[in-house]
């Protein structure tokens, strides 16, 4: 690859972000409800449900990593409602006959789907704090925090679009939203695992959000880490790379059809 | 006269299903060609071939020189496709929709400020360039969507059923529109049904019948083909009349229906076949004119094979 190919990969890239950019303020109904449903699950768990779940810490400390990781990843999962949107159109068709790289196209779907993500997180948590949400996260704690978030949000952004290229119909990618909106549930976002059945118990032990969760919140609130940054990483990285592959490849099938 | 498209036994094969049959045909530079067949004939099969959207089975495509499938990025320079739907961003403003586009296809920041604007101009949309595209009619989709196309100033237009779901004025300014592009020396590429609308537009008609080129031609000598118009007289509940007229009239009588079908060359010789009738004392119940149709084509060229 060349240095021009690889100028016209970022110039590509911004351009298609700076479209997604616009739409985030123009798509008013996805922009409400990827700010709107955190901050009314955090409202639902603190003045109705905390009362009554004791986790041996003050719950809203306990809870607002939960709400973030749920923001976070039903933020990422309209990647999906807008790739599919692309893809069903005629617009996929047009930019595919221009000569423009598929990854400056996907780019562009991560990069703004990115920082809409990142808009609600920063909403959700001045919103906790409002409400008393008390971190004790120094600068390097932070750092830490938008680390592993950014992190996450780029592997799910790309699994999103990996779904978008899938699914034949913008339905059946909204359709996809919604087990993203579950997974932390069976996880330690917002009880702990210990007062779960057994089996439940052990899927949420076991799957990549309770580390996660397990992570902001030593981060944010200073409980143990254990090893949770280093698993949460790993299987982060192995999502990225098994969605960034997986992109490609169905990218390139739906070129040959 | 240059060749700027020329497609060489064409076969495209998906699964067990030949959609594409080997087809043959040249285009010329700065003329209006146009592919005309119906629903599921292979048009649009042949548009996504030929703009390197998919890969043909077999046989070769080159454009401006160019082989679609090894030259893909000096044929991606040259063309641009305007789909069945429009391929435009509903969330953006018109303007938006071109700078955008303009960018992507790699114009400096110059080019697609000045390509923009003269596009605005060109296709009616300068009062609505900052509203958004969900605000558009059908129509003004349609315009944009082409005005999109000709940012880069591409040499070969592909137009796939440029106006099908297009109310009849809408239609006739996409008419004026392509004659317009037409003037101004870039080649079109036309996909239709309809047989009007190849024979309004095109120096030549190719017609695609399941997967087969049936016929090719300069649009006068298909229109021979297909024949004229036809008077259809309605003599319902008039037997008597009938035979008589059957008998006034040089026409294809149908006893069942009572109607007899006569080859309409002019105005005058429907005045003439209608002052016939009325000084025999004949009066039809009803008479209509029937358009050469696209089925017409297919009948009259099965016929002409078997003779062959």
């Amino acid at each position: 690859m060349n240095e021009s190919k690889w100028t016209w990969i970022i110039l590509d890239s911004w351009t298609m972000t700076q479209r997604t950019l616009k739409h985030i303020f123009r798509n008013i109904e996805s922009l409400m409800m990827s700010i709107g449903l955190p901050i009314a699950l955090m409202l639902m768990f603190v003045y109705i449900f905390g009362g009554a779940i004791d986790t041996g810490t003050s719950y809203i400390n306990y809870v607002v990593p939960g709400v973030i990781v749920t923001c976070v990843a039903f933020g990422s999962s309209l990647v999906a409602v807008e790739v599919a949107d692309d893809m069903t159109g005629g617009l996929f068709e047009r930019f595919r006959t221009m000569p423009i790289l598929p990854s400056a196209l996907l780019a562009g779907h991560v990069i703004g789907g990115m920082a809409r993500n990142g808009l609600a997180t920063a909403i959700t948590i001045l919103v906790a704090v409002i409400i008393g949400f008390r971190p004790t996260a120094g600068l390097l704690e932070w750092l830490g925090v938008v680390g592993i978030l950014a992190l996450f949000m780029f592997a799910a952004s790309w699994l999103f679009v990996l779904f978008g290229l899938i699914v034949k119909s913008v339905e059946s990618a909204n359709a996809i939203t919604f087990p993203m909106l579950f997974l932390p549930y069976l996880s330690s976002a917002f009880v702990p695992t210990e007062t779960m059945p057994k089996w439940l118990h052990t899927f949420a032990e076991n799957q990549p959000m309770t580390p996660f969760i397990e992570s902001l919140r030593s981060l944010l609130t200073g409980t143990p880490l254990h090893n949770n940054v280093w698993i949460t990483i790993i299987w982060f990285i192995g999502l990225l790379i098994f969605s960034i592959i997986g992109a490609t490849i169905v990218f390139n099938r739906k070129k040959k059809r | 006269m240059e060749t700027v498209i020329s497609v060489k036994d064409l076969e495209k094969v998906y699964g067990n299903h030949s959609v594409l049959k080997g087809i043959n045909f040249e285009v010329e530079r700065g003329s209006v060609f146009s592919l005309l067949g119906e629903n599921g004939a292979g048009k649009t099969t042949t548009v996504h071939i030929l703009s390197t959207l998919i890969s043909a089975t077999s046989g070769s495509v080159l454009i401006g020189g160019y082989d679609t499938r090894k030259d893909t990025d000096n044929v991606k320079k040259r063309i641009s496709l305007t789909g069945q739907y429009a391929a435009v961003d509903e969330l953006l403003t018109g303007k938006e929709n071109l700078m955008m586009m303009g960018r992507l296809n790699h114009l400096d920041r110059q080019t697609v400020k000045k390509r923009t604007i003269e596009l605005l101009h060109q296709f009616d949309l300068v009062n609505a360039a900052n509203k958004s595209v969900k605000t558009y009619s059908g129509g003004m989709r349609r315009r944009l969507d082409i005005a999109i196309s000709l940012l880069a100033s591409p040499e070969v237009i592909f137009l796939d059923e440029p106006t099908t779901g297009l109310d009849p004025r809408s239609r006739n300014n996409m008419w004026k529109l392509i004659q317009e592009l037409s003037n101004k020396g870039v080649t079109i590429f036309l996909t239709t049904q309809y047989l009007e609308e190849a024979d309004q537009l095109a120096d030549k008609i190719a017609i695609l019948h399941e997967g087969k080129i049936v016929e090719q031609g300069p649009a006068e000598t298909l229109k021979k083909l297909v024949g004229e118009e036809k008077l259809e007289i309605n003599l319902a509940n008039q037997k008597e009349s009938w035979s008589i007229a059957k008998q006034l009239l040089a026409g294809k009588a149908d006893e069942k229906n009572l109607t007899i079908l006569v080859p309409l060359s002019s105005v005058n010789s429907l005045r003439e076949q209608l002052q016939l009738l009325h000084e025999n004392g004949i009066e039809p119940a009803s008479i209509s004119i029937r358009k050469p149709t696209l089925d017409d084509v297919f009948i009259q060229i099965t016929k002409i094979k078997k003779s062959e």
